[in-house]
């Protein structure tokens, strides 16, 4: 498993490429990537910072890719998420699973996603026309993490 | 006993501190009392911010975990990364 919080960009394809390098079991590899957009909650964003927990995201992110791995049958995870100053286009974060089949690597990636938007230290500020603002969690992110629930 | 108290996002930005060391008097054994208290110290805004969430080294937690002696304590909003 691979867990990176950095400033700088990647290449989503160096990175898959790396994740199933070599392993001819991988049969399934699924991804999702995650963008800043122009506009939210009605107002034009022009620029988005993001903040985290040093330390602690790193370990709240290594833990909800165990979690994955407890759960499902997949070979490699990886999750690479941005933080510092961001614009509308740039990528934000991307998760990536291999497996066997296509079932693990798309449920794996999609739970991987939904506890990472509530579990895992991070905290968007926008700038928008009215000036700068912090991004409210939203309840439907609370939902999606909550319909795992064994 | 000290403890190291951690802020971030909006909350840090409303008290104008990230973190501090701080000496905790007997009675606050508990993140919800530490947080009760600081807010009498006057750091209002943990008293008033919605959903706000704790973690004790770096652990998330619920308000009647207990604090010790040495622990890394953070108070902040809820999430929103991804």
């Amino acid at each position: 498993m691979t867990v990176r919080v950095q400033e700088a960009d990647f290449d989503i394809g160096a990175e898959l490429a790396a994740l199933r390098a070599g392993d001819a079991r991988i049969g399934a590899l699924a991804s999702f990537m995650g963008l800043v957009r122009d506009i939210n909650d009605g107002a034009g964003v022009s620029e988005m910072t993001l903040e985290h927990y040093p330390g602690m995201t790193e370990k709240a992110l290594k833990e909800i890719v165990a979690e994955a791995q407890s759960r499902w049958d997949i070979y490699g995870a990886l999750v690479i998420h941005r933080v510092g100053p961001l614009k509308p286009c740039d990528q934000i974060v991307l998760v990536a699973v291999t497996s066997a089949h296509r079932g693990e690597a798309f449920a794996a990636c999609e739970f991987i996603m939904d506890f990472l938007k509530t579990r895992a230290p991070f905290w968007k500020r926008e700038t928008t026309p009215d000036g700068a603002r912090w991004v409210d969690a939203r309840d439907s992110d609370n939902s999606a993490a909550e319909r795992w629930a064994e | 006993m000290s403890v190291k108290v951690l802020y971030f996002a909006g909350l840090k930005e409303a008290l104008g501190i990230g973190s501090e060391t701080l000496d905790l008097p007997a009675g606050v054994s508990t993140a919800g009392e530490l947080r009760q208290w600081l807010a009498g110290q006057g750091r209002e805004r943990l008293a008033t911010a919605r959903n706000l969430r704790c973690a004790v080294n770096q652990d998330m937690v619920a308000a009647d975990s207990p604090v010790r002696d040495g622990d890394e304590i953070a108070f902040f909003p809820p999430v929103t990364g991804g």
